[in-house]
């Protein structure tokens, strides 16, 4: 009892703080000047129709690199926590298949799904998308695949080589802009031709597709670890 | 202002969750409830009134016109990261699932406090 009115008092604090807080901010009034700055100058310094994609390749490639070490961080912890810490692995049991609908369905839309993915991370520069949501959308199409054929396996090691090969560019990208006379990380060495066409600004979609290639990878080889959870223990104690 | 307002909403609802409900799985969906409203919440303050998306899709485009593009990139990627995240969180939880045999924080006796 006294643990609960301990919580709730708890609770309205940090709603209460954040109201106060907030109230300082008119909501939909103005913008930050590195936003403004952005808007301003984005067009002309990287070529990409997409602000938002401008800000996360290449104003803030470093951080994007780093936000990828965490999503491989989180990938190799579920891995690890699966089958270094887990017993009686790779016992797969028989499980009863799913209705005629979802198999013929789902191998129809499967195709689909990865050329919608593909799409998306293609297009990230000039169009709301990019890689990390075509890398999940392209993630769910293997789902997809998981749900209506239990037996499906993806072959992990040509996954993690997928994996490594698009980390690689993304860093060796990001390291040759250090050649150059700028001098800079991630710096855009490539031509930024003109705007709103698929060939422009430079290294941007190059970078985008690793990342799109990066994160299928890793929610690919997650959705294989948690489905073989599932089926090779079959929810057993 | 109804999206601060929901986003508050949304991180008490997921602080309450996390804080009395005994279940792990519950517990787990407590904290996507806060990493959804801590996303609409950043989204909402680089918010403009009768804005356009950041894209400069047509010639002419005022920028002026445009929302703030640097929330929606901060939190496209924290999008991301908080489903690997729960992925990793629902990992524990099956482990300490089958090293416990029950999912009740009260019964598991070296999670007390």
């Amino acid at each position: 009892m006294i643990r609960k009115i301990v919580y709730s008092i708890f609770l309205a604090t940090i709603v209460l703080s954040l109201v106060m807080f907030f109230a300082a901010f008119p909501f939909g009034q103005n913008k930050m000047s590195v936003g403004e700055y952005y808007l301003n100058h984005g067009v002309a310094q990287t070529g990409a129709s997409n602000i938002v994609t401008s800000v996360v390749v290449d104003y803030r490639g470093f951080d994007t690199l780093g936000e990828v070490s965490v999503l491989f961080g989180a990938a190799a912890g579920v891995a690890i926590l699966f089958f270094v810490l887990g017993e009686n692995r790779r016992k797969r049991r028989e499980q009863v298949a799913p209705n005629f609908i979802v198999r013929v369905g789902s191998r129809i839309i499967f195709p689909f799904i990865l050329l919608f993915g593909t799409y998306i991370f293609i297009h990230g520069h000039l169009t709301p998308g990019g890689g990390f949501q075509g890398g999940a959308i392209i993630a769910s199409g293997f789902l997809l695949l998981y749900l209506a054929y239990p037996g499906t396996t993806v072959n992990r090691s040509r996954l993690s080589m997928v994996e490594g090969l698009a980390g690689i560019t993304f860093i060796v990208l990001g390291l040759y802009g250090l050649l150059m006379p700028e001098s800079s990380f991630l710096y855009n060495f490539l031509p930024k031709g003109e705007l709103n066409a698929l060939l422009s600004s430079g290294i941007l979609p190059i970078i985008y597709i690793a990342i799109g290639f990066k994160v299928a990878a890793e929610f690919a080889g997650i959705i294989d670890d948690m489905m073989c959870e599932v089926i090779c223990r079959g929810g057993e104690k | 202002m109804s999206y601060y307002l929901g986003s508050f909403l949304l991180i008490a609802i997921g602080l309450y969750t996390v804080i009395i409900k005994k279940n792990l799985i519950k517990i787990v969906i407590g904290l996507n409830f806060i990493a959804s409203g801590v996303n609409l919440l950043i989204v909402s303050i680089g918010y403009v009134k009768n804005g356009t998306a950041p894209i400069f899709s047509k010639i002419g485009i005022n920028p002026s016109a445009m929302v703030d593009p640097i929330p929606q990139a901060l939190t496209l990627t924290a999008i991301v990261i908080d489903a690997s995240e729960l992925a990793l969180a629902v990992a524990f939880v099956v482990l300490l699932y089958r090293h416990y045999g029950t999912l009740d924080i009260k019964k598991i006796r070296s999670l007390k406090w």
